[in-house]
């Protein structure tokens, strides 16, 4: 929370926060066939960022972050919103339901895109907003 | 059709762009979508005046049999070329009175989707739709009032309005329900020739109650009049449109409409002349007892919706004809009065008669329309309210039984609202000059337009009736339900009763205008009971809601966090515990077979942390207890195979433990708050709740639902969603909508957390 917290936190963290972000996308792309999924990663990626507030400050984590966290959430809610009227528009189906697309990629093989998939993309950066708002606000209060 | 109605709507919606386009010219701008459409709607008369009513159907809501069918005949005709052609002269003359004001396209916006829902309520004739044009009109009107939203009592009364008539909307809204189902049909046109079918129905009277109490408190019928002469909070243009013509005619026009259902019932007849003399008489004395000039209209309004439900309630063809008469003249003469009236205050600053004189020099033009109009409300000839006062007496006179009584109370009226209207006319323009707040001027001429063309209308009309014979022989037909003969409208009937008494009252009105400064106090205190009581009423009501909310927010949310958690166990434990013991539904068979070495540990260690969270006098060390329970948990979960819930778990417990770390610092010293018996109270409900949680777990396992749903959801994961985790298929595919919920409510509570701990941050610096 302040920057003199210990030296080893700080160093682990520089390396930890890529990695716990990349094994949240990871956790993310794999949840519909494996454990995993936009909640649990959205929880990563948030405890990553949480990881870094603790070793260095909020104004830090802040600008680690890029945008304002409630951005996140909001445009989180619009993508899990959109996705559901993609059947509507195209199909004229009722909202929410899903659209699948295959694609082949050559060297790579089929790559399967569908509107479940932006959904949890939804839920993930739902989660990373929230998550991240709350415990940011309590930080700044703690300042 | 559909375009003619919903235009209002559209264009209300491009309002604050044109008005930056166009600047100070918007009224005139706006005003062509009346204009045109006062066209096309006039572009109907041929058709309707020969008889031929017009049904337009458009499909809306076909699953549910709502329709935005459109019924055209002589009635709807009427009151939708009164909206546009009125609606024309209201905007032009609004775009001129609000100039410069820096909310004028709110207003103008407000106006023009009011004339919209008030279009689609007149023509609507499907009776769903009619209700959602009404409630419309209810809620724009709530707007304008409101215009003024820094006025402290224009806010009230835009309110009062608002629950009195969408007080009265919800008992309409059950009442054409009732009717929809009496009649077996929601359409208008099926259902108006079924009048004595819908007569014999045991749920007729009910109905028809509930479709008065409605109408009633639209037009402002005793004892529910009271809001109308408050509304005149809103600008001058408002009152002149909402209050005159339009959106309090909405009630009689229902009466009117429903008149060939309801015809021949006596508890109809009766409720409808008896509560309309009534109101007509207390509108009338109280325009003659006030002295602010839009009061005093407005008091005159509801007499003229006293006397239209009077003479719809009388339902002769004599008494009908007089209603339209009545109806068309005074929404000519009033519209011009009102706006006349806020062009005085416009150019005066006052609207008190008492500090008005004098003015007939420096506003020619103003003095004479005025005093054309006003003698249309004092029903002088050759003016056509002089044809619509002289029908009414008629009308009195052939009510049977009721004539006597209704005549008594017309003369008095019709003495009253004479003298109404020569405070109107001449307390302003006579006498002499008196100081005003402003300077008086004559006012532009866009201010000036409107009054001038509806005043010299009726004079034209009174003239030669002729000219709108037509259309209120339509007008009757439409509501009597049968044809009608050709109308004889005349100013000169020769020698008769009604004669005798328009010139009786005109003669004592003037009387009472002379003595005006005598009269007025001692009139008002006989009438302040039936004037003022009902209003106080409204009032008590009020304050008896918010008495009653203060109390069910003290007690049920009082802001301690344990008196919610106690509220919500004990109720749950209360109604699981009811219906458990009632229904006899305790199955459970407890074995311990199958049950491994390390679950029992994992259990032990559950019940050990879950014991020490409890009793430990340390913060950080029963938030560790949580953890180590929390994680247990997820152990658990990992036996039984749920590696998802297992994740889940143990990554909330880790951001709560870190969440706990950041409020934990913040917090004051332990403490002993609570005394030994609440705490004893606390463990027996948390206590008596674990139990019950148990029990009826123990019990759901017994019981079995056919496992109908989750074979089902095992069954289609990867054929229909492509998907082999079940677990997150039903999150983003099979139950999307339920997660979609819980993300906007997960973000709510960040917003909520946000706003608490900002608010917190700026008090204490």
């Amino acid at each position: 929370m302040s920057t003199d917290s210990s030296l080893i936190l700080q160093t682990a963290t520089r390396f930890l926060v890529p990695l716990l972000l990349l094994f949240s996308v990871f956790l993310l792309l794999r949840g519909h066939n494996e454990p995993g999924g936009g909640f649990i990663a959205g929880l990563v990626a948030s405890s990553a960022f949480a990881l870094h507030l603790f070793a260095f400050d909020a104004g830090s984590t802040r600008k680690l972050m890029g945008v304002e966290s409630q951005l996140i959430m909001g445009m989180g809610l619009l993508l899990a919103l959109a996705s559901g009227m993609v059947g509507m528009l195209l199909h004229g189906q009722p909202f929410l339901s899903s659209q699948w697309w295959s694609l082949t990629l050559p060297g790579i093989g089929d790559l399967d895109l569908s509107t479940p998939l932006l959904f949890d993309i939804g839920v993930y950066l739902v989660v990373i907003g929230v998550v991240s708002t709350i415990v940011l606000s309590l930080a700044k209060a703690e300042e | 059709m559909l375009v003619a109605v919903l235009a209002g709507f559209v264009l209300a919606c491009f309002v604050p762009r044109l008005s930056l386009l166009v600047g100070p010219h918007i009224g005139w701008c706006l005003a062509l979508l009346p204009a045109a459409l006062f066209t096309y709607f006039a572009g109907f008369l041929p058709e309707i005046v020969q008889g031929h009513n017009q049904v337009i159907d458009y499909p809306w809501i076909p699953s549910l049999g709502i329709s935005l069918n459109f019924l055209v005949d002589g009635l709807s005709l009427m009151f939708a070329l009164l909206i546009t052609g009125i609606g024309t002269f209201i905007l032009i003359y609004a775009g001129a009175y609000l100039k410069g004001h820096k909310d004028i396209h709110k207003l103008l916006m407000y106006l023009l989707a009011f004339m919209a829902a008030m279009l689609g309520l007149v023509l609507s004739s499907n009776l769903i739709a009619l209700f959602v044009f009404w409630e419309l009109t209810s809620i724009t009107s709530y707007l304008l009032i409101g215009f003024n939203h820094e006025h402290d009592p224009a806010r009230k009364a835009a309110l009062q309005g608002l629950l009195v008539t969408v007080g009265g909307g919800l008992a309409l809204m059950a009442g054409l329900l009732l009717l929809g189902v009496i009649g077996g049909s929601f359409e208008l046109h099926e259902l108006l020739p079924r009048g004595d079918a819908l007569q014999a129905s045991p749920l007729f009277m009910a109905m028809m109650v509930l479709v008065l109490a409605g109408t009633f408190t639209k037009s402002a019928q005793t004892p529910f009049h009271f809001w109308l002469p408050n509304a005149m909070a809103a600008p001058t243009p408002v009152s002149a449109y909402l209050h005159s013509a339009t959106m309090v005619k909405a009630g009689v026009y229902l009466m009117a409409r429903l008149q060939p259902v309801m015809a021949g019932n006596e508890a109809w007849t009766l409720t409808l002349t008896l509560i309309g003399a009534l109101t007509m008489l207390v509108g009338g004395v109280m325009a003659v007892c006030s002295t602010d000039l839009k009061r005093i209209l407005a008091f005159s309004t509801v007499m003229a919706l006293g006397t239209l439900t009077m003479l719809i309630g009388i339902g002769t063809p004599g008494a009908l004809l007089a209603a339209m008469v009545f109806l068309l003249a005074h929404a000519l003469y009033k519209g011009a009065l009102f706006m006349a009236a806020g062009t005085l205050d416009h150019s005066t600053g006052t609207k008190d008669v008492h500090d008005l004189g004098g003015l007939r020099g420096l506003m020619p033009q103003t003095a004479f329309f005025v005093g054309l109009a006003a003698l249309a409300l004092a029903g002088v000839p050759p003016l056509f309210g002089f044809i619509a006062k002289e029908l009414m007496f008629e009308a009195a006179l052939q009510a049977g039984a009721l004539s006597g009584l209704l005549l008594v109370m017309a003369m008095l009226t019709a003495v009253c609202i004479v003298a109404a209207a020569a405070l109107v006319a001449i307390k302003p323009f006579m006498g002499e000059l008196k100081p005003t707040p402003k300077t008086p001027h004559e006012a532009p001429f866009a201010m000036r337009l409107g009054f001038s063309v509806l005043a010299l209308g009726g004079l034209l009309l009174g003239l030669v009736p002729g000219l709108a014979e037509p259309l209120l022989r339509a007008a009757v037909r439409a509501i009597g339900g049968h044809p009608v003969a050709p109308l004889e409208l005349a100013l000169w009937h020769g020698f008769n009763l009604p004669l005798l008494f328009s010139g009786l009252a005109l003669v004592a009105g003037v009387w009472l205008y002379r003595d005006w400064d005598r009269w007025r106090e001692p009139l008002a205190g006989l009438i302040r009971p039936l004037a003022y009581g009902p209003e106080r009423g409204y009032e008590r009501m009020m304050e008896a809601l918010v008495r009653l909310a203060d109390w069910q927010t003290r007690v049920l949310q009082n802001g301690y966090m344990t008196h919610y958690i106690l509220t919500i166990l004990v109720t749950t434990i209360g109604l699981l515990a009811y219906t458990l013991v009632s229904r006899d539904a305790f199955i459970y068979s407890l074995s311990f077979e199958g049950v491994r070495f390390y679950e029992v540990v994992v259990s032990l260690l559950m019940l050990v942390a879950v014991v020490y969270a409890s009793a430990t006098h340390l913060r950080l060390g029963s938030v560790a207890a949580i953890g180590a329970l929390g994680f247990a948990m997820a152990l658990i979960y990992v036996f039984f195979s749920a590696p998802d819930l297992a994740i889940t778990q143990v990554l909330v417990e880790t951001l709560t433990v870190i969440l706990l770390v950041l409020v934990l610092f913040r917090l004051p010293g332990f403490q002993d708050l609570s005394s030994p018996w609440i705490r004893w109270r606390d463990a027996l409900v948390a206590g008596a709740f674990g139990v019950l949680i148990t029990l009826l777990v123990l019990t759901v396992n017994q019981s079995s639902l056919g496992g109908g749903i989750s074979r089902f959801l095992v069954e289609n994961s990867y054929v229909a969603a492509h998907g082999r985790n079940i677990v997150n298929v039903i999150l983003v595919d099979f139950r999307a909508l339920d997660t979609l919920g819980e993300i906007f409510v997960l973000a709510l509570a960040a917003i909520g957390v946000n706003a608490m701990i900002r608010l917190r941050a700026e008090e204490q610096p």
